[in-house]
């Protein structure tokens, strides 16, 4: 792993926001993470833990206090063209159709229209929105929007796609729905993907790789896991294999160990 | 939504009360039906409020010999000038200071000032400046409409979601283009929701425009009636004024239909 250069580096990263009053909170501290090509990296950790300001970071939104940011090995500036963002929160323009969400990204980068169109009539059809595309966002159902926003971001063949939690708005069975069919573009063309969630189960089921967050403020990882269960794999299905469940628990105890000492740790200082 | 028959319902006990105002209207100010109550002389009512068929038979009179044509034309040239520079101002000067916070907070007590100050009260200033033809009125309707879009405009760019704007850099937006597919798309559907607003006060505009130094409109014609005491004619000019209202008012709503089908509407149900 070490000859090939990362998709995306972070190097002891650490973002301190000032608020307007002089208050300082540093939300990431000293962190490092590198994501292979064509890996998948979920992070996990407890709510505010400040894993959306890593992506924000790694997108460019945000610039780190201090650390670095290499993409492919160049330092990252402004923001961060290879990289694709899947939002938590509706990203959607609301006065666009499905099609022409899709089309927006190619749009901006002065595709030909009539080409834009058909790259997005065959993307709305590989998310499963055929037929939608003529639909405005309040006219589609709270999965279906988070398709034509993954078929927004991936049409633009992005080399590194980044995930804020994406499908934790919706319903168990939509979002197993949605994780296998993340899972299954994914691997007809493998890019780098980096997952935020706090999900454990989302994270073992979908990755290549967990890393864990402690809990903030000042978070950093606490531990690396990697996951050897087999692929293709059916999200609903690898949930009941038994090295998922082994794999579940040693995670979950590390995780509770070691948000407990930074817990305690945190309560010395 | 009611059903059916209560609508009709509805519509009809509507009708009816109209014709009960008419009657009442008619009644009052005859000079013959009833004996005088409140005034000494029977003519007095009809003097004051008109009469009724009198005011029907001025307006049948003004649209069958064709007059009133020329004087409505210039009321409605007059709104939709004032309605569209006075949009375009607004959408300009609001994109612009919603987008540069210097400026904005430079010029906010300005605004403000200008914003609260009775507008109608530069009729005769624009009388001086733009002359007693059209453009003193579209001037004044322009000042009215401007406030509405400007504040509107500057709202509804403030009101785009961080979010909404993030992905769109992300996906690649120059920042004209995200003037031109983000910025612009939000303001504009709050400039849309204030259309029937916008609109009106531009008709408001053009009439006081009018009624304070013309030569033409409907404004004009009620000014020239009531210079010669002709109450029927001012009231025929108020009611066709208030139908052409009505009508602008109905024109803008086909409009918003056209170009807010991407917002939601309230108990909207799947589209097939």
């Amino acid at each position: 792993m070490t000859a090939a250069v990362p998709a995306l580096a972070l190097e002891n990263v650490t973002v301190t926001f000032v608020s307007p009053d002089g208050g300082r909170y540093t939300a990431v501290r000293d962190t490092t993470l590198r994501v292979e090509p064509g890996e998948f990296v979920s992070v996990v950790g407890p709510t505010g833990c400040g894993k959306s300001t890593l992506l924000n970071v790694a997108v460019g939104l945000l610039q780190p206090s201090s650390g670095r940011v290499e993409v492919f090995g160049a330092p990252l500036a402004g923001l961060n063209a290879k990289a694709g963002y899947l939002f938590q929160t509706e990203a959607l323009m609301p006065w666009r159709t499905a099609r022409a969400n899709v089309t927006a990204g190619l749009e901006f980068r002065g595709v030909e229209h009539g080409e834009a169109l058909a790259r997005a009539d065959e993307w709305l059809q590989r998310v499963g929105l055929r037929g939608f595309g003529a639909r405005y966002p309040h006219q589609l159902s709270g999965g279906m929007r988070k398709r034509v926003a993954l078929a927004q971001t991936l049409i633009l063949d992005p080399q590194i796609i980044l995930m804020d939690e994406p499908f934790s708005a919706l319903d168990i069975q939509t979002r197993q729905l949605m994780e296998n069919q993340l899972l299954e573009l994914w691997s007809a063309n493998r890019k780098s993907v980096v997952f935020i969630t706090h999900d454990l189960e989302e994270a073992i089921s979908l990755s290549d790789r967990v890393v864990v967050l402690a809990a903030g403020p000042a978070s950093h990882p606490i531990g690396e896991f990697a996951i050897d269960l087999p692929r293709p794999r059916d999200v609903a299905e690898i949930r009941l294999t038994p090295r998922f469940i082994e794999l579940h628990t040693l995670i979950w105890h590390a995780m509770k160990e070691e948000v407990l000492k930074s817990y305690a740790q945190q309560q010395l200082h | 939504m009611p059903s059916n028959s209560s609508t009709k319902a509805l519509r009809l006990w509507q009708v009816l009360l109209a014709a009960a105002l008419l009657a009442l209207w008619y009644v009052a100010t005859s000079p013959t039906l009833l004996p005088p109550i409140y005034f000494d002389d029977p003519n007095k009512a009809a003097f004051f409020f008109g009469e009724p068929l009198k005011v029907f038979e001025r307006i049948w009179d003004w649209f069958a010999t064709g007059t009133i044509y020329a004087h409505l034309w210039v009321t409605l040239l007059e709104t939709l000038l004032a309605f569209v520079l006075g949009t375009a101002l607004g959408l300009a000067i609001g994109l612009w200071l919603a987008l540069a916070p210097t400026a904005s907070a430079l010029l906010d007590p300005y605004i403000k000032a200008l914003n609260s100050m009775p507008r109608v009260i530069l009729a005769p200033i624009f009388a001086v400046w733009f002359g007693l033809d059209i453009g003193s009125k579209v001037a004044l309707g322009v000042t009215l409409v401007f406030f509405i879009v400007f504040f509107n405009v500057y709202q509804g760019v403030r009101e785009v979601s961080f979010t909404v704007v993030a992905n769109a850099r992300i996906l690649g937006a120059s920042d004209r283009q995200l003037l031109r597919h983000v910025y612009v798309p939000s303001a504009m559907s709050w400039v849309f929701a204030s259309l029937h607003n916008s609109v009106g006060l531009a008709f408001v505009g053009a009439v006081v425009g009018e009624y304070l130094g013309s030569s033409r409109g409907v404004g004009y014609l009620i000014l020239q009636a009531e210079g010669t005491f002709d109450i029927n004619a001012v009231f025929a000019g108020i009611l066709v004024l208030t139908a052409f209202a009505l009508l602008l008012d109905w024109g803008v709503t086909l409009a918003e239909r056209r170009l807010l089908v991407w917002q939601p509407r309230g108990g909207e149900t799947e589209k097939i």
